[in-house]
């Protein structure tokens, strides 16, 4: 569905446009955009080329073992307005793609697979599943939704500081787990926009991967198994953890579960909070000793350290030296309940799901999904993320000043684009580059070595 | 001798001309080799490779151990596989795999049981050669495994021991004892999957015993591919061809063992877990069969619906041991193993009296079922009472109910004679008086098995006699054909 159409000069439409709120209107407007927003968002802001550059691997030059019908099998699909949902919008170069993006103006575009055909194409050829994907990204979704069971402060949508280090758990047990366990390099972290992270893997095995392999590794990450039968969700067995696991939990669970969640959560403060955590306990006898120690202690509570930590010692004590492995290993259950990260699998088994593109603007909360550094994502502060109509003030006020890289330059997003270049886009186009170039040698040299007719 | 090609190109596998397999005693049925087979060899063999196939399948169904299994396919094959001649082990075992091919190609539902039994076997065979057999057969393979050098083994030492005890192994790791292969890990989804294997750098470092494993998976994905080209070869060219000698022989061995297996001595007395489905359709009652639809479509039943059920099952004459693989099997896929052990296997042995104050409790009678009173999420009861006009036309139209016979039913249900509108439908159903009226659904049921086996006593014997001709046929053509890269 690539679309030629005559576009209006963007510039013209942009700086006279009325509807650019003034400075000091800002606090009367919703914290939602409106679609007109949108559109100075994508002519000024959105990073098209880096996107095109991005969904190309390299095969964007002029080398000769360039395939220039790869962006073309992308499949990229819009959400418009009045929920208007178009698939199979594919683009054979940087213009069609700005272009579309820019008078389209969508909601939200959404990321699908590289197919073995163009997809604008699918309906000329006859028979079913004729069109099947053949690479995409390794792709992951947490959302903080999935952790309702285990969090306070917020339910649903909500997101707040108090629950936000979950997700820091999440990226950073993924993300080492992603590049020394499985050998991957080029992952791109991505703040959804409202309640979540998504994950993209580049790397040209990743992108290969099948949807068996696919489901491999997701369930190799997979601990959490809950449905509303069972009361004890994390079944950690074996003498020994897996070095995965016993890693994940000494290197970042244990202290996240003791110096953060215990208390921002109160996990063990109210007697409805410490049941679901003595419920998981499989010795009767040692629940009811501290549901009895706790019950006492709710009147006289030592204002010097926090109940939380004081009771979680007093469980730890009484579990760890219980002659049953099984009781021994709740701690870690527990702690794992409460932290390991949850990811949706359905998202990850299926190459053709589809995902939302970094950078698009979340219609609920206006924020920008920009990615996240997993090497520092511990200072990653959702409630500070740049939103679309503080992004429209700062061009306000940066006026006409023009700035060689772009009028993204000029605001908070510069930071996100910079990063997303210096430490994914520009070392995952080296690789391709390199790769690209060493087998094209390879089969030159093969062919040089075939005996000719 | 044609080179098999696999599909993929990065698995390149060397032609397998000369020798029949890696293994003396183990072939991969990569190629039909050139034999001539007598003909009754050709039907005999492939059903005692089928006696092997289906015990698999029974024990797999049974929830058996794996090693119970190994112990089972080990016995079925001594006993099912040997030849006179022993020479000739090795060419049974290759011809009666190749016919068995022909036979299970036809449908993806055969298609997927004989990939499912054969992989099985497959994978417990080669667990038994010895290491040079096993080596020879991954080379075979082409499997891009590198054993684990000396130098790295000592570094990973630990970690692979934690891998090992976190799985259960107990693995001694003194050199000589513990292999490692490093393969990509995308090679083993199914080890990376349930966390059995240490990985690093993108590479997984796979104990030998899991080499099995991958091996097995290989060997399915080959046969996969196989099948469907003989499939394609067969409905093309083969069937037509054969259709006087060979193609009466393939229908019948199949049919033949997936049917009811009336050879039994207590024929109605007894049901076993194979017959189970077939049975269901033939000869329970509109009750009991709703209650084992709904039980094979949510996996899950209430209590009331289960003592129904059970007990009902208990007097067709399941024992106890089928009885809790078939409520495993269910429950299985709704609960998890873990829970039906725990929650349902108990209750299950108690109505056979094997559990608490022993009761042997006996099936509920037409009239205690009757006065049930089945509420939201239960399907007990006697669909005749209980069930709203619509759903029990729709009920016993799929039963197979005529129309005429159904005004019939309806009639009496209308008067509340939910026994005789329960007769008249055995009586529509099985062409046959029921003088005595039904008031028991093992009844219903054993006086259906009689009538049913009465049947097939007298129909005639589906082979025909010439195909039983002694003269010599040339298998390796045909057996070629069967590869489909002509």
């Amino acid at each position: 569905m690539t679309r030629q159409g005559a576009y209006k000069e963007s510039d013209d439409m942009l700086i006279d446009e009325p509807k650019l709120p003034q400075q000091g209107q800002i606090a009367a407007l919703p914290n939602e955009f409106n679609p007109s927003y949108l559109k100075i968002y994508y002519s000024k802001l959105f990073p098209h080329a880096d996107l095109y550059r991005w969904m190309s691997y390299g095969n964007d030059g002029k080398h000769p073992a360039c395939d220039s019908s790869y962006l073309g099998r992308r499949e990229f699909s819009y959400t418009l307005d009045n929920d208007i949902f178009v698939r199979y919008n594919t683009f054979n170069s940087a213009t069609e793609l700005e272009n579309s993006i820019k008078d389209k103006c969508p909601l939200k575009i959404d990321i699908g697979p590289i197919y073995n055909l163009n997809p604008a194409h699918r309906n000329a050829y006859a028979g079913d599943n004729v069109l099947t994907p053949v690479e995409r990204e390794l792709i992951f979704d947490i959302d903080m939704s999935d952790y309702d069971d285990v969090r306070y402060c917020c339910s649903g949508a909500d997101v707040c500081l108090n629950c936000w280090p979950l997700m820091t758990v999440a990226v950073k047990v993924i993300d080492t787990s992603l590049r020394d366990d499985f050998g991957f390099r080029h992952i791109l972290w991505v703040y959804s926009g409202r309640r979540g992270v998504h994950c993209w893997v580049c790397d040209r095995k990743a992108r290969r991967l099948t949807n068996e392999q696919r489901a491999a590794v997701a369930d190799y990450f997979r601990v959490y198994k809950g449905n509303e039968n069972n009361y004890k969700k994390v079944s950690l067995m074996g003498q020994v953890l897996h070095p995965f696991l016993a890693r994940s939990y000494t290197e970042v669970l244990k202290e996240y579960f003791e110096t953060k969640l215990l208390t921002s959560q109160n996990l063990l403060s109210s007697e409805e909070r410490y049941e679901k955590i003595l419920e998981m306990i499989p010795d009767q006898s040692i629940a009811s000793e501290l549901r009895g120690k706790w019950q006492e202690s709710r009147r006289s509570s030592s204002a010097k350290e926090d109940i939380n930590i004081v009771r979680w010692e007093q469980l730890k004590q009484l579990l760890q030296k219980h002659k049953a492995q099984g009781v021994r290993r709740c701690v870690e259950e527990i702690v794992f309940t409460y932290t390991y990260p949850r990811l949706d699998m359905e998202v990850s088994k299926h190459m053709n799901h589809l995902l939302k593109a970094p950078f698009c603007v979340h219609p609920k909360t206006g924020r920008v999904c920009v990615p996240i550094n997993p090497n520092n994502c511990e200072e990653f502060d959702p409630t500070t993320v740049p939103t679309l109509i503080q992004l429209l003030e700062e061009l306000n006020r940066e006026g006409l000043r023009s700035d060689v890289e772009g009028e993204w330059n000029k605001t908070s997003l510069a930071n996100a684009i910079k990063l997303f270049r210096s430490s994914f886009l520009q070392p995952l186009l080296k690789i391709c580059k390199e790769e690209m170039e060493s087998s094209y040698n390879a089969k030159l040299q093969q062919s040089k070595n075939l005996l000719s007719w | 001798m044609q080179v098999v090609r696999s599909h993929q190109s990065h698995r390149s596998f060397s032609s397998s001309s000369g020798s029949v397999s890696a293994s003396p005693t183990l072939p991969l049925y990569r190629s039909a080799p050139e034999l001539e087979v007598r003909l009754e060899d050709f039907e005999s063999f492939a059903i005692d490779r089928l006696r092997v196939l289906k015990g698999i399948s029974d024990g797999l169904s049974r929830g058996k151990k794996p090693d119970e299994m190994e112990k089972l396919v080990n016995e079925l094959w001594k006993t099912n596989m040997r030849h006179q001649d022993s020479s000739q082990v090795l060419n049974k075992d290759i011809i009666s795999h190749f016919v068995l091919r022909l036979v299970y190609c036809r449908t993806e539902e055969l298609r997927k049981w004989f990939l499912s039994m054969e992989s099985a076997l497959f994978r417990h065979r080669f667990r038994n050669q010895t290491a040079e057999a096993q080596r020879a057969i991954m080379e075979e393979f082409d499997l891009p495994c590198k054993a684990v050098s000396n130098a790295e083994f000592e570094s990973l030492k630990e970690k692979l021991g934690q891998v090992a005890r976190s799985i259960g192994h107990n693995l001694s790791l003194s050199t000589t004892d513990a292999i490692y292969y490093k393969v990509p890990f995308e090679e083993v989804p199914e080890l990376v999957t349930g966390r059995k294997v240490f990985i690093n750098q993108g590479y997984a470092y796979v104990a030998m015993n899991q080499v099995v494993s991958l091996v097995a998976t290989i060997f399915r994905s080959l046969l996969s591919k196989a099948l469907i080209l003989t499939n394609r070869k067969w409905a093309t060219s083969i069937r037509e061809q054969e259709q006087h000698r060979l193609t009466p022989i393939v229908e019948a061995l199949c049919s033949s063992y997936l049917g009811p297996d009336f050879s039994q001595p207590k024929e109605y007395g007894e049901i076993s877990l194979k017959d189970i489905d077939q049975v269901a359709k033939s000869s329970f009652p509109l009750c009991m069969r709703h209650l084992f639809e709904k039980l094979r479509e949510d996996h899950h039943l209430k209590h009331a619906g289960r003592m129904q059920l059970g007990l009902f099952l208990k007097g067709v004459g399941l024992n106890v041991d089928d009885s809790l693989a078939f409520w495993r099997e269910e429950f299985s896929k709704k609960v998890g193993l873990e829970k039906f052990e725990k929650e349902y296997a108990y209750n299950i042995r108690h109505n056979y009296g094997k559990e608490g104050k022993k009761t042997d409790y006996t099936p509920y009678s037409c009239q205690k079922i009757i006065l049930s009173t089945p509420g939201v999420g239960d399907h007990h009861g006697c669909p005749y009472r209980h069930f709203g006009e619509e759903n029990l036309r729709a009920a016993l139209s799929r039963m197979g109910v005529n129309s005429r016979a159904m005004e019939d039913v309806m009639g009496k249900v209308r008067n509340r004679d939910y026994q005789l509108a329960c007769t008249l439908t055995f009586e529509a159903l099985h062409a046959a008086p029921c003088d005595a009226g039904i008031n028991h659904p093992n009844q219903y049921f054993s006086d259906s098995q009689r009538l049913l086996k009465a049947k097939k006593d007298s129909s005639t014997n589906v082979v025909d006699a010439s195909t039983s001709s002694m003269h010599r046929l040339d298998a390796g053509n045909l057996l070629r054909n069967i590869r489909g890269n002509s």
